[in-house]
């Protein structure tokens, strides 16, 4: 329980600030293709009978930094990555097989394990790892914050200053994928997403503000990492991952209500960018 | 797929034409096949929509919150089929409802499609966990059953794709209109909002039949390859949907005729050669062929 608290909050702090800027720069879909690729990544690994965790980092790191190396500005198109998550999760199917015929038992279980995340099952060595991992990428995100905020808002006026926009988006995808790897360990390469989106998506309606945002987003997924993890000790039936995922998509909602409760007491006009501002 | 049916069964050898009636040997690989051939074309047809209008986000969505639909209803008794349906179809209004179109953030609107798919996800999971005998089946559900369909399945699948074949076809002239240019769609007096929300639910039918072979995690292997590939090749309309049709059937036999013989999965057939396709006509696109 403590090393889940431990390797949870940190694992959580990194997958919000990273999702702020996901969020921020519409890439959610690309984070979600990630994900995909972390299942491959580690029953790859297992497969070969390496550790998983090196499966998983390798891939999706890999796999991220080829995204953004396809794609205009170090942004793929959604078409791309959908075949090539596809494709990628066909793969995984393989080595699926592959691992369940040469292990000749837990294949289904230890894929569930992998798509759903098992926050409890982690060791203290594990936990250690995943938390320093985590640190690292909550102090990589606060490096590259400001480039990155420029670039996002604003990608040709950032070209024009002189920012290296390809180089920070492809960057920031394998940043997005090493946050990938490590939260695949926690809930999971398929609710992962969620934690990359809900608490982003809330902060991004509580403040416009992006270095607030940035805390509020990294403060919710922390929040909502606690709030799943003593709930499923409370109540042994519920599995840790979604509680975490209830939690989180209860957090966004939310916040939602609380944009549109504002919104309506107080005069609302639109920005240049169409998005709602509201007049002090 | 071998190994099941014991080495004496499954050879493959240069004879084409022995190889095939091999194939057809077995009833459940006949019925494979057939099942696979309406499941490509509703897939190739709609999807071609789908990417013209770039909602392959909607797409990947709505074909995992059939996964909770299918689990659920297993778990509560119900043929996992319904669940399918239900699920989509209910996720389709839910998206349709909650984009209001253009004005708004695209990041947020990823941000709650995001959220309501890792939820449904999450809850897939848990009725998962709540029926414990469904360990084995959860990789079925995400990773799809080729060869378990019957006679009576295949007819229902044919139904449900000719209706929704049917009301792809009245809606394709609008719904043409509405994807290329929405402005000048609306200004012309075209409902578009009802028009996409329309073509929404039919993907969401699409998608939950496709998932019943394909399994959640899968089914875009049909809807965004064949149709992307197609896509790439032409850029005329009835051309394109026809080609995409074709890939996609062609994608889907193969897979399964290669699947039969070898002893890995046929989902990763499939999915390899709906790459492949589409990688191919990626690359012939840049060598500068168009068929018009």
């Amino acid at each position: 329980m403590q090393h889940a608290f431990l390797a949870g909050t940190l694992i959580a702090a990194a997958c919000g600030a990273v999702g702020y800027f996901v969020v921020l720069r519409s890439q959610v879909f690309s984070g979600d293709a990630l994900s995909h690729v972390a299942f491959t990544g580690a029953l790859a690994a297992l497969a070969f009978g390496v550790d998983p965790r090196v499966g998983l980092f390798v891939a999706t790191v890999a796999v991220g930094a080829g995204m953004g190396v396809l794609g205009q500005r170090g942004r793929p198109d959604d078409v791309v990555i959908g075949n090539v998550f596809t494709w990628v999760l066909g793969l995984g199917v393989l080595f699926m097989t592959i691992y369940a015929e040469s292990s000749r038992s837990a294949g289904g279980t230890k894929s569930v394990s992998v798509l759903f995340g098992s926050i409890f099952g982690l060791s203290a060595n594990d936990a250690y790892v995943a938390a320093a991992v985590g640190l690292a990428v909550c102090l990589a995100v606060l490096v590259l914050a400001r480039p990155l905020l420029f670039a996002s808002a604003d990608a040709a006026v950032a070209d024009a200053r002189g920012v290296p926009v390809r180089a920070l988006g492809i960057a920031f995808l394998a940043l997005v994928g090493v946050c990938a790897a490590e939260a695949t360990q926690a809930v999971g390469a398929l609710l992962l997403v969620g934690l990359l989106a809900a608490p982003a998506g809330a902060a991004r309606r509580l403040t416009v503000k992006p270095w607030r945002g940035l805390a509020f987003s990294s403060g919710l997924a922390v929040l909502v990492v606690w709030v799943g993890l003593v709930v499923s000790y409370l109540d042994g039936s519920l599995p840790p991952s979604f509680s975490i995922m209830a939690a989180a998509a209860v957090c966004y909602l939310a916040a939602v209500t609380a944009d549109h409760a504002r919104q309506r007491r107080r005069p609302v006009r639109a920005d240049v960018r169409g998005r709602s501002v509201t007049l002090q | 797929m071998s190994a099941l049916l014991g080495a004496d069964v499954a050879h493959l050898s240069w004879n084409l034409v022995d190889d095939v009636r091999q194939l057809l040997q077995h009833q459940f690989m006949v019925n494979a096949l057939r099942a696979g051939a309406v499941v490509a074309v509703l897939a190739g047809a709609i999807g071609w929509f789908m990417v013209l209008r770039r909602e392959a986000f909607a797409g990947h969505t709505l074909a995992l919150v059939g996964f909770p639909g299918a689990a659920g209803a297993v778990w509560l008794g119900v043929s996992a089929n319904l669940g399918y349906y239900a699920f989509c179809v209910t996720a389709a209004l839910v998206i349709a409802a909650a984009s209001t179109g253009r004005g708004r953030a695209r990041g947020e609107e990823s941000a709650a499609i995001g959220t309501v798919q890792a939820f449904a996800l999450a809850c897939g999971f848990l009725f998962a966990t709540l029926y414990a005998g469904l360990l084995t089946e959860t990789n079925a559900l995400l990773f799809g059953s080729f060869l378990g369909i019957t006679s009576a399945q295949v007819v229902t699948l044919a139904v449900v794709a000719a209706v929704a074949l049917a009301a792809l076809t009245a809606l394709a002239r609008p719904l043409l209109f509405a994807s290329v240019d929405a402005d000048v769609a609306q200004a012309r007096g075209l409902p578009v909002r009802l028009v996409s929300a329309l073509f929404l639910v039919v993907l969401g039918v699409a998608v939950a039949e496709a998932s019943q072979i394909t399994g959640s995690l899968l089914v875009f292997a049909l809807l965004v390859a064949p149709p992307a590939a197609a896509q790439r090749l032409t850029s005329r309309p009835g051309r394109g949907i026809v080609l995409s049709v074709v890939l996609a059937v062609a994608v889907t036999w193969l897979g399964l005729g290669i699947g039969y013989f070898s002893s890995y999965p046929i989902g990763f057939w499939i999915t390899t050669f709906a790459f492949g396709v589409y990688v191919l006509a990626h690359a012939a696109s840049r060598l500068g062929v168009r068929t018009c």
